[in-house]
């Protein structure tokens, strides 16, 4: 609890103010940071006119190569969209009350990551336009969707999974905007009172919005961990040496909740200072997700050992050939890199010191987006790079400036939706981080929450 | 202060005011005592605000188990059906062997009925929440509310006409209500 832990009393009346405070007027730096994401959605959105001007072709694909950065960026923006679910459910389903300070950013991160993601199929198909032939209608040929594919799988998972976090996030926020709403004077008021959609905290409010949660959150949990095993699957369904595993499904969701909680990490550090949260989201907070950052890591590391103990002890050349190539062959940097932050960094979090320290928490936390990013890349470019069936065509994929555009345009696209929100709507559960509070009395049984 | 109703859409519904008192509570304890007194004195349609659910409102007012659960359980079997007819149905209608495999198959369309199950059951969910409160402000009318109830306030309101009004203001005063108001 944080009144434990600071000269400051943490009372309702506090938890409110300090979290209104933070949607008032913009500081500079906040502009700054805005206009940063806005010019690197312009270069992602310049991109992709030149793709569509002049075709795929000036993305780095190459045969074998077809699926190369923009899926590797569609698989880490899924990932990282997963821990804001894991927070918000899972440890709701546990009880466990530090989840409170930092669930909604996390579920923010979560929707504003599954729409990134969702650009990167887009992007990749190269016909944009015809993108609702995934959509299962009926049409004059009398075809339909092919049940079988996991990508059919994916597009019903990250529908499902989008719509599920999105309603989850917003379903949070009604409480809150509610206590923001009673604050705020002019136009903020009218936006507030509109969004809040009449919530007033009224008995069978509360009632019917507990229960409401609960099944949600009931919900979500399997939903959390369906989602990135049917990304895995996407993978782990073809042939090809690297990815024909079934350790796929867990060893994605292990390394999607470690980016993710990666990912709340880099994000919390600033928006605490900036907003002078440090009452609210407090060092417990930061130590709490290192050890999930060290719990996950842990388990990704184990299924790196795993991926290259069964590659050794299956005996199949091909696999044996495959994660040699990986670990050797032209991009060693790139596996080494991954090994390096995902299954050694980690490690350090066993430190106390070092998981109470936040510059070093942070720091980490950028090596592990890092990290999960180039595991991503490994897996699918450079198993496709060395697949053994067409020998003959094997090629070494670079990307080109049109793929590190796309994937600066979403990194862009993600931040601007971050930074709108953060500033719109209570970045912190106002309700929720005061359940964890005692509640006032006035008689002096305290009975402890 | 002016009271305003920020309940947009209560007053689309346009439900009539009820009269009543207010009592504004600054704690918990004097809150669930409050809602005992009244239940005791025969009171059963007033209204509690919190600014976060508390177990012990919950038992002091003695409520029946929500039935937005009955709607996550019909949304989700609807939603499994869906999955299933919209897999097998559209399998069978141009029928395809793909992977010789039978062109109905079950263990792939489960992940489809997996997701279905959970997109309908969390659908139905938020509808069964939106239907029993809207139901629930109907039936209570449109009534006082303070902007302090979100804040660190705790709140009763009994509806009460004329006659019965005094003896409801008595009541919130002697359970501790700090403030107490007619509307």
């Amino acid at each position: 609890m944080a009144e434990q832990t600071s000269p400051v009393r943490v009372t309702y009346d506090y938890v409110t103010r300090t979290i209104a405070r933070t949607l008032g007027t913009p500081s500079r730096g906040y502009f700054l940071l805005l206009g940063a994401a806005v010019a690197l959605l312009g270069v992602g959105v310049i991109t992709l006119l030149f793709l569509l001007r002049y075709g795929l072709g000036l993305a780095g694909y190459s045969h074998p190569v077809y699926w190369a950065v923009f899926i590797t960026c569609f698989v880490f923006w899924v990932g990282i969209a997963h821990s804001g679910t894991l927070i918000s459910a899972i440890l709701f389903l546990f009880r466990s009350g530090w989840r409170t300070a930092v669930y909604r950013t996390a579920e923010a991160m979560t929707v504003f990551a599954v729409m990134t993601a969702g650009l990167f199929p887009l992007i990749h198909i190269g016909r944009q336009w015809y993108f609702y032939w995934l959509i299962p209608y009926p049409n004059e040929r009398g075809l339909w969707p092919n049940f079988k594919s996991p990508l059919i799988w994916d597009e019903f998972a990250i529908g499902t999974y989008f719509t599920v976090s999105t309603l989850f996030l917003i379903m949070g926020l009604i409480p809150d905007i509610a206590a923001v709403r009673d604050l705020a004077t002019g136009w903020r008021k009218k936006l507030y009172a509109l969004t809040s959609i009449g919530w007033t905290g009224s008995n069978e409010q509360w009632r019917h919005y507990t229960r409401g949660y609960l099944y949600l959150a009931a919900l979500a949990t399997p939903l959390v961990l369906s989602v990135h095993s049917v990304v895995s699957w996407d993978f782990a369904m073809a042939l090809v040496p690297g990815w024909h595993a079934t350790i796929f499904a867990p060893y994605f969701v292990a390394g999607a909740i470690y980016s993710g909680c990666g990912m709340v990490i880099t994000l919390l550090t600033p928006i605490r200072r900036l907003f002078g949260l440090e009452e609210i989201i407090t060092v417990k907070h930061f130590e709490n997700l290192a050890k999930l950052c060290l719990l996950t890591g842990s388990i990704v590391g184990y299924a790196y050992v795993c991926e290259y103990f069964i590659a050794w002890y299956g005996g199949n050349p091909n696999e044996r050939a495959a994660f040699w190539y990986r670990a050797f062959g032209p991009y060693w940097w790139a596996t080494w890199t991954m090994i390096i932050c995902n299954a050694f960094l980690p490690l350090l979090l066993w430190i106390k010191k070092v998981r109470t320290n936040i510059t070093a928490l942070f720091v980490i936390s950028i090596f592990v987006n890092i990290g999960m990013w180039f595991e991503r890349y490994v897996i699918i470019v450079v198993s496709l790079a060395g697949e053994p069936y067409e020998p003959w065509a094997n090629a070494v994929y670079n990307p080109t400036w049109a793929d590190w555009g796309i994937m600066a345009g979403s990194f862009g696209w993600f931040f601007m939706w971050f930074l709108l929100f953060v500033k719109n709507f209570p970045a912190v559960s106002i309700s929720e981080v005061k359940e964890v509070l005692a509640p006032p009395r006035s008689k002096a049984s305290k009975a402890h929450v | 202060m002016a009271l305003t109703l920020p309940k947009p859409l209560i007053d689309l519904l346009n439900a009539p005011p009820t009269p009543g008192v207010l009592g504004v509570f600054s704690q918990l304890d004097g809150t669930t005592d409050a809602i005992k007194k009244l239940r005791a004195a025969g009171h059963t349609d007033f209204t509690v605000y919190s600014p976060i659910p508390r177990h012990e409102i919950e038992g002091a007012l003695g409520q029946a188990v929500s039935p937005v659960r009955m709607f996550t359980l019909v949304g989700g079997i609807a939603g499994c059906s869906v999955g299933a007819w919209l897999t097998l149905w559209m399998s069978a209608d141009w029928p395809i062997v793909v992977g010789g495999k039978p062109v109905g198959s079950i263990p792939p369309y489960v992940v489809i009925m997996f997701e279905m199950t959970i997109l309908f059951g969390a659908l139905s969910t938020i509808l069964g929440i939106l239907f029993n409160t809207l139901f629930a402000a109907r039936r209570a009318g449109t009534i006082l509310y303070d902007p302090r109830f979100t804040n660190d306030r705790f709140g009763i309101f009994v509806p009460a006409g004329a006659d019965k009004v005094a003896k409801a203001e008595s009541l919130l005063r002697d359970a501790g209500a700090e403030e107490v108001r007619r509307g």
